[in-house]
C-alpha cells in the first residue's frame, strides 16, 4: 500500500492544496481565476505528458487541441448556443477529430520528424482559427456569456468554478495514471523503450500511439473548453507554439514520467509568469534563460531538484565525500 | 496569366529563401542531430542586422555584407553558451532549450529595437539609384532584385553541393554525419567541426534574413513562420537531404505564395466574394500543411530520405 | 515425416550488386534442432531478418506452420508463433524481469486495449511469465528491473520473452554471442531441455554448442547453402572442411 502512495504522494499532496487554497487566504477573485488557469493548463499538460513520458511521443502541437476546444466554444457563443451539454461535448469531439486525422499521419513518423510534425499541423490550426474573421480573427473573440448547464449559471461562480476544475483535474490524472498501469499503457510504455521488442511479440505499436494520441487531443479539447470559460476571451494566439512550447516545459518540469509532476509544472510556470510579468516589462529575458537553464541543468524537472543540489554539495565538500566513500 | 507568372516568380524567390535557412537547419540535423528550434532567430537578426547597418551606412548592400560576420559570431557565442551541451541531450531537451533562446532573444530584440517593424534601405543597383525592373515577357516588369535572390537560389545550392561534395572540409561533414565516433577516433577535432558546421548554418540564415529584409517586414516574430515553413520544408525533402531540401523549399515556396494569391480568386468562381476571401485565406494558410500530409501519407520519410535517421 | 514447421524455398536477396543470399532452401521439422553456420560474411544474420519478416527477400518463399508468410510483416509472423531473439540483446530495459515476460504473454491473451485494470494484477499473466522465468533458471530475478541483469542474464530473459509467447518455432540469433564458459554450458542447458517443445532455427558460431545440440546443420557459405546434414555428416564434409580452413574447431 505505501508505494503507490509514495510514487503518487506528491501529486495527492498537490491536489489537496488546490483544494484548501481557497480557504487558505487564497480566495479573492485573482487568486481564484490564477488558480484555475494553472489547474486547467495542468490538465492538458498532464494529457501532454501521458504522451510523451507515457508514450515517448513528444507533440510540439498539444496547444493546438486546448485551442480547438476553446473555439468550439466560441462558435456555438456565435451562435447563441451556451448549454454546456452541448458545448463540452462538441468541443471535445472537436479536439479528438482533430487529434485523430493528425495523429493518424504525424505517427507515421517517429522521431525528430515527429515533433516537426506535430509542430506543423499545430501552425495550420493557428493560421486556419486567426483567418476565421467571423470569429475575431486575429484579434480574438469576447465570449457573450459562460456556458451554462441546463440553464444554471454554474460556471459563473469563482469558487464553483475552481472546484470544477479541480474534480477535472483531479479525475484526469486518475484517468491517466490507470491509463499508464493497464494492458494498453503497458504497450504504451514498452514501445516508448523499445519498439523492435513490441514488434516481436507481435504488436503493432501504431493503433495503441493513435488512440493515446486521441485521449490526449480529448482531453485537450475539454480544458479548452474551460479555459475559454475562464478568460471568457479567446484568440488564435491560444493555439501557437509558444503555448505548445509551454506545455512541454510544464511537463519536464514536472518529470517527464511523472504524471503528477506536470500538475507542479503547470502551477510553477503559471506562478512565475505571473510574478516576472508583474516585476518587468521585458519579462521573458528572465524567464527564457530560466527555461534554458532548467533544462541543462534540471533533466529530472523540479523534483529532481534537492537530490541534484545534494550531489552537488556532497561533490564540493571534501571531508563529506570522502565520508561516503 | 502574367499575374501568374509574377507569382511563380516570387514563390521561387520565397523557396530560395527557405532553402537557405532551411540548408543549415537539416546540416545541423543531419551532422550533430541537433534539432534548433532558435535557427529562426538567426533569420531574424540577420534582418534585423542589415537594416540597422544598412540604415547606418547609407548602403542596403553593405548592411547586407556586413551583417554576415554579425551573424556568424552570434551562431559562435550561441553554440558555445547552449548548444555544445545539447549535442548529447534528447530531443525533447533539445526542443525545449532551443524554444527558451527563442524567447530570449526575441524579447531582447523587442528591447533594443521595439515592436514596431523596421526601416529598410532600398537596395541599390549597379549605377547607385534604384534596381528597378527587368523586362521578362511583353509589358511585365519584374523587380531586379528579386531576381537576384532567385539567382543566389542557384549559386548557393551548387557551391554547398561542390563544398559538400568534393573537398575534404565537405567529407568529413559527411562521415561526420554518420560516424561520428569513426570521424573522431582517426583524429579529427569532432568539437570544432560541430562548431563549423553550426556556425556555417547560423551565416546561411543571416544572410538570407538580410536578403529577405527588404521584401518581409522586419519585426520580432519574422523568424517563427519561417521556421515552421523550414521544418515542413525538411520533413518533405527528407532529413539530412541538402537536395531534398532544395527541391521541396521552391514547392513549398510556390505552393505558399501561388497559394495564397490564386486561391481566394478561384474559390471566387464557386463562392460569393466575402466567403472566397475568407475559406481562400483558410485555405491558402492550410494548403501547405495539406500538401506536407498527403507527402508523409506515402513517404513517412520525406522525398529523398537517406543519410541520418530519426 | 512430420510436416515441415518451416520451409524455405529458393530464397534470393540482393543489395545492388552484392548478392548476400542465394537460392537457399532448408526445412525445419517440429520439435528439431536445426543449426545453421557458416564463417563471417556468410550472410546468416540476413537469412534470419528474412525468415522473421524484417526484411523482404527478392526471390522466394518462405512456409510457416503450413502457411505462406513471404508477404506477411514481422509483428504478424510473431502472432503465428514464430518467435525471434536477437544478436544484440532486445529487451526493455525499464521493465522488470517479470513484466517483460507479462507483455509477451499478455500480447497472445486477448486484447490489450484495456484502460483501467492494473496489468500488475493480472495474475494469470504473472503466473505464466514466472513459468517462462523458470525455464531459463531466472525467477530469483523476477522483480528486478532488466537493465540491471547481468549480460548473461539478459539473454536468459530473452530467450524466456520467446518462450512465453508460447511459439512453435524459436529462431535464435546467436544466443551464446558474448557468453562465458558459465553461461554459455548453463543457455546448451536450457536448450537442450526445450529441444521437442519447439522447433529451433538457431544461428551459432560456437562448433561445440552446435556439434552438441543440433539434430541436423546447414552450412551457409556466401549466401549459399552448401550442404545440410546430421552432425557426423557435416563433420566429415570436404567442402565444409574448406570452408573453414584454418579453424580448429572441425578437428
Amino acid at each position: 500500500m505505501t508505494a503507490p502512495l509514495r510514487k503518487h504522494g506528491l501529486a495527492l499532496v498537490t491536489l489537496l492544496a488546490l483544494a484548501a487554497a481557497p480557504f487558505l487566504g487564497f480566495g479573492d477573485g485573482f487568486a481564484l481565476s490564477l488558480l484555475s488557469r494553472a489547474m486547467i493548463l495542468g490538465m492538458a499538460a498532464v494529457s501532454l505528458s501521458l504522451l510523451v513520458g507515457g508514450a515517448g511521443l513528444v507533440s510540439l502541437g498539444h496547444a493546438a487541441t486546448m485551442g480547438i476546444g476553446a473555439y468550439a466554444v466560441v462558435a456555438f457563443d456565435a451562435a447563441g448556443v451556451n448549454e454546456g451539454l452541448i458545448v463540452f461535448p462538441a468541443a471535445i469531439a472537436a479536439a479528438a477529430a482533430y487529434a485523430l486525422v493528425t495523429g493518424a499521419v504525424s505517427l507515421r513518423t517517429s522521431g525528430v520528424h515527429f515533433i516537426m510534425i506535430t509542430l506543423a499541423f499545430g501552425q495550420m490550426a493557428f493560421f486556419t482559427t486567426s483567418s476565421f474573421s467571423s470569429l475575431g480573427g486575429d484579434d480574438g473573440y469576447t465570449l457573450y456569456a459562460r456556458t451554462e448547464w441546463l440553464g444554471m449559471r454554474i460556471m459563473d461562480n469563482r469558487l464553483t468554478f475552481h472546484f470544477l476544475c479541480l474534480g477535472l483535474l483531479a479525475l484526469v490524472w486518475a484517468g491517466g495514471s490507470l491509463l499508464l498501469g493497464s494492458r494498453f499503457g503497458r504497450v504504451l510504455r514498452a514501445a516508448r523503450e523499445n519498439p523492435q521488442r513490441v514488434l516481436a511479440v507481435g504488436f503493432q505499436p501504431y493503433p495503441y500511439r493513435l488512440v493515446a494520441y486521441v485521449m490526449a487531443g480529448a482531453v485537450g479539447g475539454l480544458s479548452g473548453a474551460l479555459l475559454a470559460n475562464a478568460t471568457e476571451f479567446v484568440s488564435p494566439a491560444l493555439l501557437s507554439w509558444t503555448r505548445s512550447g509551454e506545455l512541454l516545459f510544464m511537463v519536464i518540469l514536472g518529470g517527464v514520467g511523472q504524471l503528477g509532476g506536470a500538475i507542479l509544472g503547470a502551477l510553477a510556470i503559471v506562478l512565475l509568469e505571473e510574478t516576472l510579468s508583474h516585476l518587468l516589462v521585458y519579462w521573458r529575458l528572465v524567464f527564457g534563460p530560466l527555461l534554458v537553464l532548467s533544462v541543462l541543468f534540471l533533466p529530472d524537472g523540479l523534483i529532481g531538484a534537492p537530490l541534484r543540489l545534494r550531489a552537488a554539495f556532497r561533490f564540493a565538500s571534501p571531508k563529506r565525500r570522502n565520508a561516503d566513500a | 496569366m502574367s499575374m501568374l507568372l509574377v507569382q511563380a516568380l516570387n514563390g521561387l524567390q520565397f523557396g530560395v529563401l527557405l532553402f537557405l535557412v532551411a540548408a543549415g537547419l537539416s546540416l545541423v540535423f543531419g551532422v550533430m542531430d541537433l534539432i534548433n528550434l532558435a535557427h529562426g532567430v538567426q533569420y531574424m537578426l540577420g534582418a534585423y542586422v542589415a537594416a540597422t547597418l544598412g540604415v547606418w551606412t547609407g548602403s542596403f548592400w553593405l548592411g547586407a555584407l556586413l551583417s554576415l560576420p554579425v551573424a556568424l559570431l552570434v551562431g559562435l557565442a550561441l553554440e558555445w553558451l547552449v548548444f555544445r551541451h545539447l549535442y548529447r541531450r534528447d530531443h525533447l531537451s533539445q526542443v525545449l532549450a532551443t524554444f527558451g533562446v527563442i524567447l530570449t532573444v526575441e524579447e531582447a530584440t523587442r528591447a533594443l529595437w521595439g515592436s514596431a517593424p523596421q526601416t529598410v534601405l532600398e537596395p541599390s543597383g549597379l549605377t547607385g539609384g534604384a534596381m528597378g525592373g527587368v523586362e521578362i515577357i511583353a509589358g511585365l516588369i519584374y523587380p531586379t532584385y528579386r531576381l537576384v535572390i532567385i539567382g543566389v537560389g542557384i549559386v548557393v545550392p551548387l557551391l554547398l553541393w561542390f563544398l559538400v561534395e568534393r573537398t575534404r572540409a565537405g567529407m568529413l561533414v559527411r562521415a561526420g554525419a554518420t560516424h561520428p565516433a569513426m570521424v573522431s577516433a582517426l583524429g579529427v577535432d569532432i568539437r570544432r567541426l560541430f562548431t563549423v558546421v553550426f556556425a556555417f548554418g547560423a551565416m546561411l540564415a543571416g544572410f538570407a534574413g538580410a536578403l529577405a529584409s527588404p521584401i518581409f517586414p522586419v519585426a520580432p516574430g519574422m523568424g517563427d513562420t519561417v521556421l515552421i515553413l523550414c521544418f515542413v520544408v525538411i520533413v518533405i525533402g527528407g532529413v539530412g537531404s541538402i537536395r531534398g531540401a532544395f527541391i521541396a523549399a521552391l514547392l513549398v515556396g510556390l505552393l505558399d505564395t501561388v497559394g495564397r494569391a490564386m486561391l481566394p480568386d478561384l474559390l471566387r468562381l464557386l463562392l460569393d466574394p466575402s466567403s472566397a476571401r475568407q475559406t481562400g485565406a483558410a485555405l491558402a494558410s492550410m494548403l501547405v500543411y495539406i500538401v506536407m500530409a498527403a507527402i508523409l501519407f506515402f513517404r513517412p520519410a520525406g522525398l529523398f530520405p537517406g543519410g541520418r535517421s530519426a | 515425416m512430420p510436416d515441415p514447421l518451416l520451409e524455405l524455398h529458393g530464397l534470393s536477396k540482393n543489395f545492388g550488386a552484392l548478392t548476400v543470399t542465394s537460392d537457399v532452401s532448408l526445412t525445419v521439422l517440429p520439435g528439431e534442432i536445426h543449426a545453421i553456420i557458416g564463417p563471417n560474411g556468410a550472410g546468416k544474420t540476413t537469412l534470419i531478418h528474412q525468415i522473421s519478416g524484417t526484411l523482404r527477400p527478392d526471390r522466394g518463399t518462405i512456409r510457416f506452420a503450413g502457411q505462406d508468410v513471404t508477404a506477411l510483416p514481422f509483428e504478424r509472423r510473431a502472432r503465428l508463433g514464430l518467435a525471434r531473439s536477437f544478436q544484440i540483446t532486445s529487451i526493455v530495459p525499464g521493465f522488470t524481469a517479470l513484466e517483460n515476460v507479462a507483455l509477451a504473454v499478455q500480447a497472445r491473451s486477448g486484447s490489450s486495449f484495456r484502460f483501467l485494470r492494473p496489468v500488475a494484477t493480472e495474475k494469470a499473466l504473472n503466473e505464466e511469465a514466472r513459468a517462462a522465468l523458470d525455464t531459463v533458471g531466472l525467477e530469483q530475478v523476477a522483480d528486478r528491473t532488466a537493465a540491471a541483469l547481468s549480460h548473461g542474464e539478459k539473454r536468459q530473459l530473452e530467450l524466456a520473452i520467446a518462450i512465453a509467447m508460447n511459439p512453435r518455432l524459436l529462431l535464435l540469433d546467436e544466443p551464446l554471442a558474448g557468453a562465458g564458459p558459465e553461461e554459455t554450458e548453463r543457455l546448451i542447458g536450457i536448450l537442450h531441455g526445450l529441444r521437442s517443445r519447439y522447433g529451433i532455427l538457431l544461428v551459432e558460431h560456437d562448433m561445440q554448442a552446435v556439434f552438441a545440440l543440433a539434430d541436423r546443420i546447414s552450412v551457409l557459405v556466401y549466401g549459399r547453402v552448401i550442404v545440410t546434414g546430421t552432425v557426423d555428416e557435416i563433420r566429415g564434409h570436404p567442402e565444409v572442411r574448406t570452408a573453414y580452413l584454418g579453424e580448429d574447431a572441425l578437428a
